[in-house]
């Protein structure tokens, strides 16, 4: 069950997942925390604060996501253990 | 079981062909907006273009619904696998918004400005945590519903159990919000009484989740998130296309904010829809709190997990997770033009010079919505149901010129009334209504589902009968849906709280009970089926008791006081203590007990990888 290649396999799934979840943090909540820093910043009529909150973090969880789907399939073939 | 050759009613043909189909049902429901536009100008009244949008598009899911009908049990719970992921992305899409986003969020972020964001936050980044932690997880194992995997990880019918209550309590709040807003849009569009108007809400619901199960519900989503995206995106292109001359409300809503900021300073208002934790309650703590339930929900929430359970492979899921955000995105970041377009149009409107005398000839829509029902639109603090009530209202105030916060607008009522708000022909606000039929009717679909599979599967096959034979478990499985339902209704009549309330209490209820265990359960090989069952009893006690008790009190009487806040955290957030303690006494009564055994570790093992065959084979006879 667990021979070398699965748990190489394992390690390298996890470092994705802690990767994506550090991402997830920083969109999700750290960014966020500096809003009024952000907000003295206006781009087309946006304070960049507000704007985060209501495109920017969103556009950032859709490219993780497919990007993650690639990467994790990546792993899989890499270590022979994706599907037929 | 999973490759399943028998194909019924046409399950083959239809798969290879569903671009054309459903490019087609795309072009037909164009046609009969156009249709629709044309009998309005045409002089038909407009309680009747109501009803044909709101009756052509429940006809059509009905026809969907008839036409999956199954007799399979793996077509009925699992839409026989064969989804691909970009159709369950879109599924998915309309799984997920609900009435709540689709009628409560934009409104919530028109009133609440910034502070707002937290869900439109909270209900993306959702996603991030079902890609990575879950979803491809569970989709390896093969479960039916998510107590499936937690019966099969934790040994036995006590994790199973547990996991009914919590699947059962967050899903039935979350449903009663989405039949209490075809409520809303069926008594303010068809003119029906609101208590009516729930029941006639429910028709519609059953018709698709009754007959075809997973399959039928597949099928309608798809439709539906079509006629929500469609509905949604098109008065937010109107209102940017007239307010700048340009149809990209998402861009535009740059200028809309400056134009709101300068506005609410001409007419002395303080509190600027862009200064974020200045509303509504909403400090930082609260904001960033709420944004963690709903997003820890997403991760826990049965009736979207289970979706995954559809797809082909689990190299599927994860693409199709992707899917899923992608579309759910699109409404997503519109919704925060569509409040700052919607707050502009009324600011302008109150700058336009206001008094209690012309308000009825310069915006009768709120007369409209305020007969509906009066707690809608109140102005100077009384419904504002016509000329007399709101001078005789605002004359006892000493008002004579009406100020933005003179006029009380109800968050659920906002985007349905855009289209009136903004002067577009009545064809739009039919259209919306149909929206937003369409997302509360593809949620409460969903959710119904959810219920149902549990309690049939989990409860009567899996705990009481296993010697059931097929039909009569879909037999069960189908009545039970429609007690279920009848008694959510029956709960939604009594109006019980706001949309967006009631949704996001589902969510924290979710978090607070499964999320410990679904994660711990694929993530961490030492915790074991003691620490699953006193984890998700701690966590969803302690969400449950915080909700009830800030909330309804210990003795439900609304003339006496309920317990005071906690740290003054909302109770929308509730899954704040419940997420804490379930993990914490997960991970302790997990050590302080014998580890998992050797087979349960071969089975995390099989679990993390997606080559094999899956976890758990079903009889199907």
């Amino acid at each position: 069950m667990a021979t070398p290649d699965r748990v190489s396999y394992w390690n390298k799934t996890k470092s994705l997942m802690f990767v994506m979840l550090g991402l997830w943090v920083f969109f999700g909540y750290v960014i966020h925390m500096f809003v009024e820093q952000l907000n003295t910043i206006v781009i087309f009529g946006f304070p960049l604060g507000f704007y985060m909150a209501a495109q920017g973090s969103l556009i950032a969880f859709v490219v993780m996501l497919f990007w993650f789907a690639r990467r994790q399939n990546a792993i899989d073939e890499e270590h022979g253990v994706h599907e037929d | 079981m999973a490759n399943t050759t028998s194909t019924t009613a046409g399950g083959g043909d239809f798969t290879s062909n569903l671009g054309r189909i459903y490019g087609i049902y795309t072009g037909g429901f164009i046609a009969f907006i156009i249709l629709m536009a044309i009998l309005s100008a045409m002089g038909v009244e407009n309680v009747v273009i109501g009803y044909l949008f709101m009756g052509f598009t429940i006809v059509i899911y009905a026809v969907i619904g008839v036409l999956s009908r199954t007799m399979h049990v793996g077509e009925y719970y699992v839409a026989g696998r064969r989804v691909p992921a970009l159709y369950n992305g879109m599924a998915t899409g309309a799984d997920w918004m609900s009435a709540a986003s689709f009628i409560g969020m934009a409104g919530s972020l028109y009133l609440l400005g910034y502070d707002g964001l937290g869900f439109v936050l909270g209900w993306t980044g959702g996603y991030v945590l079902v890609a990575i932690l879950v979803a491809p997880y569970l989709r390896k194992f093969g479960a039916y519903t998510v107590p499936d995997f937690l019966s099969a990880r934790y040994g036995g019918n006590l994790a199973r159990f547990i996991g009914v209550i919590v699947l059962f309590s967050c899903s039935f709040t979350y449903v009663v919000a989405q039949i209490f807003g075809t409520g809303l849009i069926s008594a303010r569009f068809l003119g029906i009484d609101f208590n009516v108007a729930v029941y006639v809400g429910l028709a519609g619901i059953l018709v698709c989740s009754m007959l075809g199960g997973m399959r039928a519900v597949t099928w309608t989503q798809v439709a539906q998130y079509i006629v929500l995206i469609i509905a949604y995106l098109i008065p937010v292109i109107w209102m940017s296309t007239v307010k700048t001359g340009v149809p990209i409300p998402q861009l535009m809503q740059g200028q809309a904010l400056a134009n709101i900021t300068a506005l609410e300073t001409a007419q002395g208002i303080t509190v600027h829809h862009v200064t974020p934790f200045v509303h509504g309650g909403y400090d930082a703590k609260n904001y960033f709190l709420l944004i963690l339930c709903l997003m820890v929900g997403t991760a826990s929430l049965p009736h979207v997990l289970m979706r995954y359970f559809t797809t082909p492979s689990v190299r599927e899921a994860r693409v199709s997770v992707a899917w899923s955000l992608l579309f759910i995105f699109i409404l997503y970041f519109t919704a925060p033009a569509y409040a700052a377009f919607a707050k502009w149009t009324m600011l302008d409107l109150v700058a336009s010079g206001l008094t209690p005398e012309n308000i009825a000839e310069k915006a009768g829509w709120m007369m409209r919505w305020a007969a509906a029902d009066n707690t809608l639109v109140q102005i100077c603090g009384k419904a504002a149901t016509d000329t007399a009530a709101i001078v005789a209202a605002c004359a006892e105030k000493g008002v004579t010129a009406l100020s933005f916060a003179d006029i009380n607008l109800n968050a659920d009522m906002i985007v349905l009334a855009t289209p009136e708000m903004a002067g577009m022909p009545y064809v739009i606000s039919g259209l919306v209504a149909a929206g937003g039929l369409a997302a509360a009717l593809s949620t409460a679909d969903g959710l119904l589902l959810a219920i149902a599979n549990a309690l049939s599967h989990d409860i009567y096959y899996k705990m009481i009968d296993q010697n059931a034979p097929t039909s009569r478990r879909l037999i069960v499985s189908r009545i039970l849906l429609v007690m279920v339902a009848v008694l959510a209704a029956y709960v939604a009549s009594t109006k019980p709280s706001d949309i967006l309330s009631m949704v996001s209490w589902a969510f924290s209820l979710a978090a607070g009970g499964l999320f410990p265990a679904l994660v711990l359960g694929v993530w961490w090989k030492r915790a074991n089926s003691a620490g699953a069952v006193a984890g998700m009893i701690a966590g969803f006690g302690i969400t449950i008791f915080y909700l009830v008790m800030t909330q309804y009190g210990a003795d439900f009487d609304k003339a006496t006081p309920n317990m005071e806040l906690w740290w003054g955290v909302k109770n929308i957030s509730s899954a704040a203590f419940g997420l804490p303690v379930g993990f914490a006494v997960m991970i302790i009564v997990s050590l302080l007990t014998r580890a998992p055994s050797r087979a349960m570790q071969d089975f995390i093992e099989e679990i993390r990888v997606p080559r094999g065959k899956q976890m758990m084979e079903e009889k199907t006879a």
